[in-house]
């Protein structure tokens, strides 16, 4: 954590940042002023590192499957409009 | 998993074609979120999943009509979209578009404000008062762990939830939930941002101690 100026970002500034910033929304200056944060202040980094991998476990979660009959309607269905 | 054009232009014609096992195969990548996606609109899940047939039905009969211009995955959507408007409406709904369109008129902190020092703080003004501690990989790899997260993304709020499936679950775009949502970059990332906050913090409940 550095000292904070009237330009540096607080701690809570920056977690409500980090999504624009994955998402590389934030203009060139905030951008930087971000990642000057990040240098210096550990917990944030932590912080980042956390929300990446809730980012990654999400991305392993399992959807629930189509149901048997709903395909099968749909097959019929098709078939239908084929002939 | 995103198909290449030339898969794209295939799938197309296997499906012109009338080949099940094509359809069969669009159905399973896309059906669920297609029932997601309707459900934000006309709000019950029985009602959503008549929309996602509906909407099956009116791509095929579609088929030889669409032009290419977009991808299928897009032109699937929009056609999902539509109907289910309309039966928002038919139903009596008022589509929630306050939460969808106005995400930022309620004020939802990514982090418990308790957990920084006062802006007044002499010292640390807005920094860590409690910080965040490194999650240990070996729970963060175990299946409890993930129920975990599964669970947190149940309990969301719908716009929320159907922005992380779709963003973080199965991969998609921003660009084409946005458009299958109609949603503005910016809303779409305020819900994703408390979605993915939420996520966290109940992973950190479940990691901590």
């Amino acid at each position: 954590m550095g000292e904070t100026t009237a330009e540096a970002l607080s701690c809570q500034e920056v977690v409500e940042l980090v999504t624009s910033y994955l998402e590389g929304a934030l203009g060139r200056e905030e951008h930087a002023r971000f990642e000057e944060h990040l240098a210096s202040c550990g917990p944030c980094r932590v912080y980042l590192e956390q929300i990446r991998q809730t980012i990654a476990l999400t991305g392993r979660v399992t959807l629930e499957e189509l149901s048997p009959a709903t395909e099968r309607d749909l097959i019929q269905a098709f078939h239908s409009l084929k002939r | 998993m995103q198909p290449s054009a030339t898969e794209a232009f295939d799938e197309l014609a296997a499906l012109r074609s009338g080949d099940e096992a094509a359809l069969l195969a669009l159905v399973r990548r896309h059906n669920a979120s297609m029932v997601r996606v309707a459900q934000i609109y006309v709000g019950n899940r029985a009602i959503a999943e008549e929309v996602a047939q509906e909407a099956w039905l009116g791509a095929l009969k579609g088929l030889d009509r669409f032009e290419g211009r977009s991808t299928v995955k897009t032109w699937l959507f929009r056609i999902v979209t539509n109907i289910a408007k309309t039966r928002a409406v038919r139903e009596g709904r008022t589509i929630p578009f306050s939460a969808l369109r106005n995400p930022e008129h309620v004020p939802e902190p990514a982090v418990e404000p308790e957990r920084f020092r006062a802006y007044d703080d002499p010292r640390w003004p807005g920094h860590w008062a409690v910080k965040p501690q490194e999650w240990p990989e070996e729970r963060l790899l175990a299946e409890e762990t993930l129920a975990v997260v599964t669970k947190a993304i149940e309990g969301l709020p719908a716009s929320q939830r159907t922005v992380i499936t779709l963003r973080d679950v199965e991969g998609w775009s921003s660009e084409e939930v946005c458009n299958a949502l109609e949603l503005t970059e910016t809303n779409q990332r305020v819900l994703l941002h408390r979605a993915r906050a939420k996520v966290r913090t109940a992973l950190e409940g479940h990691l901590d101690g």
